[in-house]
């Protein structure tokens, strides 16, 4: 029963999309001024930071009518692989996602699918020849906000609250270590890890710990961080979001990341065919714009420090300087 | 000379990390946390207590605070003040509670299928409502949540001033009232003593013209409710929002602090309090010790601690005879 329905669908189905290709007067011209189909998935849902900018991405492309975009939140990663599969079934030509827990399976999806594009978030390098990675490059800013923390700390003791030390998280906080080293030896720190990315009171309570034991600039990885902050009259860095308009007075200086550079180039990729992989973490540098410092609470820095710190960013922009990368986990060094 | 080259640092990292355990137990900060981090456990260990008293497992507890958490959280952000906010949650789980109730008295199901089952649920319609509710928001909406209580004079009091009299909200005064209530209930009143009968021999119950299965649903209604009250203090009391999956296993410590506690209310306060001063001294450690250590460590020792201090503590329990057990009337 079921298969007879089936092959009758894709009868009609077939004869229909015929109908419409020799309706539409070629199929190449069409397509130029279609929007191509983009699906996200991910695992976890759309508020949080990191996927936030992904997400902000897609909707504006949305909005310039350059894409449809679908998206499935709180993914599992043991689902992960059969998401992959729908959307890729139903003919998507984007897939955009994060697969730093299913490396491996998401590879052989798209070797499963080759005239799917994978765009994804990733610890690894490009594999095949549709699956490019990305990844939230901003340890140039986190560096320039690592000078202002530096700068600011009067107990010289900065406390770091992390969710785990994978990777990415490791290298932006190796980066604001460095950067607030450069402008005061001094400083040391404290650094935390709660095991969970989403556990706000627990990482309230780390931030607790560190502020009741010294630390008077907080390193807002998590959300929690940031509220302990403003809770106990300490100043607070931003990380990948924009949060100081949320916290006035608490957050000073936060490194931001922007996924349109990164999703709007695989976008053009596809719409002209080139789509290959590739490693897309370069387009989230700041020369690319992919990442930046947000305007610095100027009314609580003072001007010397801005000052130095933009001439800092400058010299990243002009290729003068170059950020350190260290992908090792972070220890207290106190 | 070798062999004390090697063992050198090992001894010193040793008396070091005792050094440090000793300065962080002698801080308000510690104890402080330590009764923040109990706060949602000392709620739903009780909540599941009555439950299991009343002989009903209750599974169902890891999902019925998910939905406290939401429900406490989004009353109050559509314009709810915080205790309607609080009475809301726990009408949630109540809600919840007569479902686990009813496929688990009446119907006669299993309690742990039907436990599981509440807990898929009650997160997956939280979620749902959540993102129907707020469909597209940045991040998730603030609340002003509960405030510390400082109180007059007793704040004073070294140590136990700055952590117990203030720095404690109305939710952590209203957990420990709990315990106590709880207790009175239990051992004092005839209510009380209907619920633990059904426990131990619901037929003996029965011979004494009790309703065997209104008295479980009713223990399973307001038990369930209090783990909603516990989700609600997470997000309205020590965090101001809610986020997906913030509940984080809190729900499942609970269900091993009952056994810890062997049924009894005053044993559960202390486990929960033990659970967070172990969690509160893992956060502190990490900071300290924590760049000789790898960082899983700490994180594992508040549950290694409980494990160990269960299997002591269990030794003696003795568990509610008819628990998991379902009574069908004039079943022999």
């Amino acid at each position: 029963m079921a298969t007879r329905r089936g092959f009758v669908q894709a009868g009609l189905g077939a004869a229909l999309g015929l109908a419409a290709a020799m309706g539409a007067g070629g199929p190449a011209l069409a397509q130029e001024a279609e929007p191509i189909d983009v699906a996200a998935i991910y695992t976890v849902p759309v508020e949080q930071q990191w996927v936030s900018r992904i997400h902000l991405a897609l909707q504006a492309a949305e909005e310039r009518g350059d894409v449809t975009y679908t998206f499935s939140e709180n993914v599992a990663n043991t689902d992960y692989e059969r998401v992959m599969r729908e959307y890729a079934d139903q003919g998507i030509d984007l897939i955009v996602g994060e697969v730093f827990g299913v490396e491996r399976a998401a590879r052989e999806v798209a070797a499963d699918y080759p005239d799917t594009a994978f765009l994804m978030g990733s610890s690894f390098g490009p594999a095949g020849e549709n699956f490019s990675v990305f990844d939230n490059w901003i340890h140039e800013p986190s560096y320039l906000t690592g000078m202002v923390a530096g700068s600011m700390t009067e107990s010289n003791l900065i406390g770091m609250v992390g969710g785990y030390p994978i990777p990415e998280v490791n290298r932006l906080m190796h980066a604001f270590m460095d950067g607030a080293r450069e402008v005061n030896p001094e400083v040391q720190f404290l650094v935390s890890f709660i095991g969970s990315w989403y556990d706000p009171p627990a990482a309230q309570e780390a931030a607790f710990a560190m502020i009741d034991s010294g630390a008077d600039i907080m390193y807002a990885e998590r959300y929690g961080v940031s509220d302990a902050a403003e809770e106990r009259g300490v100043y607070a860095i931003g990380n990948v979001i924009d949060t100081q308009e949320e916290y006035p007075g608490t957050v000073i200086a936060s490194a931001l990341w922007h996924m349109e550079p990164t999703i709007d180039r695989a976008i053009a990729a596809v719409r002209d065919g080139s789509f290959t992989a590739e490693d897309y973490g370069p387009y989230s540098y700041m020369a690319h714009g992919g990442g930046s410092l947000a305007p610095m609470s100027a009314d609580i820095i003072p001007g010397d420090v801005l000052d130095m710190v933009e001439a800092k960013r400058q010299e990243i922009l002009d290729g003068l300087f170059r950020v350190n990368v260290n992908d090792t986990e972070p220890r207290s060094t106190r | 000379m070798l062999g004390f080259a090697v063992l050198n640092p090992t001894y010193e990292t040793v008396s070091d990390s005792m050094l440090e355990t000793l300065d962080i137990l002698l801080t308000a900060s510690f104890w402080a946390a330590t009764l923040r981090i109990a706060t949602p456990l000392i709620f739903g260990t009780l909540g599941e207590l009555i439950c299991e008293r009343a002989g009903v497992l209750n599974l169902g507890i890891e999902g019925i605070m998910v939905a406290g958490a939401l429900i406490g959280w989004l009353s109050v952000y559509m314009g709810a003040d915080l205790v309607t906010g609080v009475a809301l949650a726990f009408l949630t789980g109540v809600a919840f509670g007569l479902l686990h109730g009813a496929l688990t008295v009446p119907l006669a199901l299993s309690q742990h299928v039907s436990g599981i089952g509440i807990t898929l649920l009650a997160t997956s319609l939280s979620y749902y409502a959540y993102r129907i509710i707020l469909p597209d928001v940045p991040s998730p909406p603030r609340i002003e949540p509960f405030q510390p209580i400082v109180w007059p004079i007793l704040s004073e009091i070294p140590l136990i001033g700055p952590s117990l009299f203030a720095g404690q909200t109305a939710m952590t005064w209203l957990a420990l009232a709990l315990v106590a209530l709880t207790a009175w209930v239990l051992y004092r009143t005839p209510v009380g003593l209907a619920v633990r009968a059904c426990g131990e021999n619901p037929a003996a119950a029965e011979a004494q013209g009790i309703d065997v299965t209104a008295v479980r649903m009713g223990a399973v209604a307001v038990g369930s409710g209090l783990m909603a009250v516990g989700g609600a203090f997470l997000t309205m009391s020590a965090f101001n929002a809610f986020f997906f999956e913030m509940i984080n296993g809190r729900g499942w410590i609970c269900i091993a602090l009952v056994v810890f506690a062997s049924w009894r209310p005053g044993k559960a306060l202390l486990g929960a309090l033990l659970f967070g001063a172990f969690d509160a001294l893992q956060v502190r450690l990490q900071q300290t010790i924590g760049g000789d250590l790898p960082y899983q460590l700490f994180l594992m020792l508040p549950f290694v601690l409980s494990i160990l201090a269960l299997i002591v503590m269990s030794r003696r329990a003795a568990y509610p005879k008819a628990l998991m057990v379902p009574y069908r009337k004039g079943e022999r």
